[in-house]
C-alpha cells in the first residue's frame, strides 16, 4: 500500500493541498483503507487513495475558517484527471531533501513521504523515541511547508539523502538498505541522469556482498575474507550494466566513481585477483571530483595493494592522521610491510578510536593475533 | 545522526566557573536551575533530537564477583578517586558540533546569582553499527 503515498501526496500537492496538509490527508486515507480494504477491496487501489486523501483534505480544508483562501481553492479544483504521477513523485524527492533541511530531518521527512514509512517505523530504524521522530518529521514539514512545490532542487541533495538512508543498514524492524534501494530504484525510473544511475549501482553492488560482511556473531568479516560464493551474483551482474550504462553517457560523478570501484571488487573471483591497478585509477578519478580526505585515505590503501606497502605508507604520510580510519589503515600497512609490533600497537590504538562497535571488535582481534604470535 | 552521551557530575570534573554548592542557592535561584535544565529538553524534544535522559542518585556502590558459590562483594563508592554521575542525557544530532553546542548550552545553566554555573559536562559519543559501505 505504501508505495502509492508518494504519488497520492503528490497529486494532492499538485491540485492545491499544502504539503503537510497533504501529508496528514493521506495518512487517514491509510487508515481509512485499513479498515476498509480487507472486506471491500477496490478495484483501483491508487485511485481509491486519491479519492479518499482529497476528501480528507476537503473537509480539513472545510473545517477550518481560517483556512478560507485554500477552500475557494478546493472549489477551484478541476476534476481529476489522468496524473503524471511520476512527475508528482519526483518532485517530492525534491521537497524532502530541500537543502533548507537538516540532513537528519530530510532523510526522516523522504523515509515518511515518499518511502510511505510509519513514524514508528522510521523511529526504531534510527532507534530515537517515536515523539522525537514524530517532531523531527513536523518540524521538516513545516520548513518545506513554503517551498514551491514545481521547482526541482539539486539532484546531488536527494542522492546524498538516499546515501544516508542506505548506508544506515538496519536496526530496526525496516531494512533501510533495501529501502533506500526501492527508492533510488523509483527515481532512477522517472528521473534520467547518470549520477542516480551511479548511486542505484553502487548500492547495489554492495547489497550484493552484504551476506559475507558480517561472519555468524555479528562480527565484521574484511573484504579480502569474505565467501565470495555468497555474494549475490545476480544483483552484482544488474549493478554492473546499470554503471556501463551510465558510464558510456561520459557524465563522470561520485557515485559513478565509487560504484566502478565496487564493481572492480566485486569482478575479483579471488582477493589475490582484484585488479587494484584499475581501482586506484579510480579512486584517482574520485579525489578528483571531490577532493575528500576519506576518499584519499582509501586511496592509500589502493596504493598499499597496488604498489606495495611501502608507497601506501608513503601515500598515508600526506593525510591528516586524526582522519577516521587513519590508524586503521597505518596498523594494515605496517602488517603488510612486516613491522608486526608496530602493526599491533596500532591495531590497538586504532581499536581505541573506532567509532563502531563491530569495527573496535575486529581491530581488537586483529592486535590480539598479532601480539599473540 | 549520531548519538552522544551528556554526562553530569557530582564530583571528578574540574570545579566550576560559578562553583557555590547548590545548598547555598537562594530558592530563586534553584528554581531558575530546574526551569533551564526542563526548558532544555523540552527544546530538544521540539527540535527532535532528544533521546533520553536521567538523574542518578549520589549513593552507590560497587559490586564484585567473588569467586564460585560466593555472594559478590559490594563496597566504595571509593569516591575519592572515581567521579560520580549525577545524571545523563542521550541526544541524536547531526554531527560533533551540533553536539558540542549542546553541551555549552546545558553547561550555562544558571547558578548562584543567577549566573551560568559553567560546569564541566562530558561529551561522549555513542558507539555504533559501521556504515553499510566502509570499503
Amino acid at each position: 500500500m505504501r508505495e502509492f503515498v508518494p504519488v497520492v501526496i503528490g497529486v494532492l500537492v499538485r491540485r492545491g493541498a499544502g504539503f503537510a496538509a497533504a501529508e496528514d490527508a493521506v495518512q487517514d486515507a491509510l487508515v481509512e483503507a485499513i479498515r476498509v480494504w480487507p472486506s471491500n477491496p477496490p478495484a483501483d487501489p491508487k485511485a481509491w487513495l486519491i479519492t479518499v486523501a482529497w476528501r480528507r483534505f476537503a473537509d480539513a480544508a472545510r473545517a477550518d475558517a481560517a483556512r478560507r483562501r485554500r477552500e475557494e481553492l478546493v472549489e477551484q479544483q478541476p476534476a481529476p484527471g489522468p496524473a503524471s504521477t511520476t512527475d508528482d513523485t519526483l518532485h517530492l524527492y525534491f521537497l524532502c531533501a530541500h537543502p533548507s533541511l537538516s540532513p537528519s530531518s530530510a532523510v526522516a521527512l523522504t523515509l515518511r513521504a515518499v518511502g510511505g514509512l510509519t513514524t514508528r517505523q522510521i523511529a526504531a530504524a534510527y532507534l530515537v523515541p517515536e515523539a522525537t521522530m514524530a517532531q523531527r518529521i513536523s518540524r521538516a514539514k513545516r520548513t518545506v511547508s513554503g517551498v514551491r512545490f514545481d521547482r526541482p532542487g539539486d539532484v546531488a541533495t536527494v542522492l546524498r539523502v538516499l546515501y544516508l538512508v542506505f548506508n544506515e543498514g538496519y536496526s530496526g524492524d525496516v531494512d533501510l538498505s533495501a529501502e533506500a534501494i526501492r527508492l533510488t530504484r523509483q527515481l532512477a525510473a522517472g528521473y534520467d541522469h547518470p549520477e542516480v544511475s551511479g548511486l542505484l549501482a553502487l548500492m547495489l553492488l554492495h547489497h550484493a556482498r552484504r551476506a559475507s560482511r558480517t561472519g555468524p556473531g555479528g562480527e565484521l568479516v574484511p573484504l579480502a575474507a569474505q565467501d565470495r560464493s555468497r555474494w549475490d551474483t545476480r544483483l552484482i551482474a544488474e549493478g554492473v550494466e546499470i554503471l556501463q550504462a551510465a558510464l558510456a553517457r561520459d557524465r563522470l560523478g561520485e557515485f559513478q566513481a565509487q560504484a566502478a570501484i565496487a564493481a572492480l571488487h566485486a569482478d575479483a573471483p579471488a582477493a589475490a585477483e582484484t585488479d587494484w591497478v584499475q581501482i586506484l585509477e579510480w579512486y584517482d578519478e574520485l579525489a578528483a571530483l571531490t577532493d575528500s580526505p576519506i576518499v584519499r585515505l582509501n586511496r592509500a590503501v589502493a596504493v598499499g595493494e597496488a604498489d606495495g606497502p611501502r608507497a601506501g605508507l608513503a601515500a598515508l604520510a600526506a593525510l591528516d592522521d586524526t582522519l577516521p580510519r587513519y590508524t586503521a589503515v597505518a596498523a594494515y600497512l605496517h602488517e603488510r610491510a612486516g613491522e608486526l609490533d608496530t602493526a599491533a600497537r596500532l591495531y590497538a590504538e586504532a581499536a581505541h578510536r573506532a567509532l563502531h562497535l563491530a569495527e573496535r571488535d575486529h581491530l581488537i582481534r586483529q592486535a590480539a593475533r598479532l601480539n599473540a604470535r | 545522526m549520531a548519538k552522544y552521551l551528556l554526562l553530569k557530575h557530582y564530583r571528578g570534573a574540574p570545579a566550576a566557573v560559578n562553583d557555590v554548592p547548590m545548598a547555598e542557592w537562594t530558592p530563586a535561584e534553584v528554581e531558575a536551575h530546574v526551569r533551564y535544565m526542563n526548558d532544555f529538553a523540552d527544546r530538544l524534544r521540539e527540535s527532535g533530537e532528544f533521546v533520553d535522559g536521567q538523574a542518578l542518585a549520589p549513593r552507590g556502590e560497587w559490586v564484585r564477583y567473588d569467586g564460585e558459590g560466593r555472594p559478590p562483594v559490594t563496597d566504595g563508592p571509593f569516591a575519592e578517586t572515581k567521579d560520580l554521575i549525577a545524571g545523563w542525557m542521550v541526544i541524536d544530532v547531526d554531527g560533533h558540533e551540533r553536539a558540542v553546542e549542546l553541551a555549552g548550552e546545558l553547561s550555562a545553566a544558571p547558578g548562584a546569582g543567577g549566573k551560568p554555573i559553567h560546569e564541566w559536562l562530558e561529551l561522549r559519543p555513542f558507539l555504533t553499527e559501521p556504515p553499510t559501505i566502509t570499503e
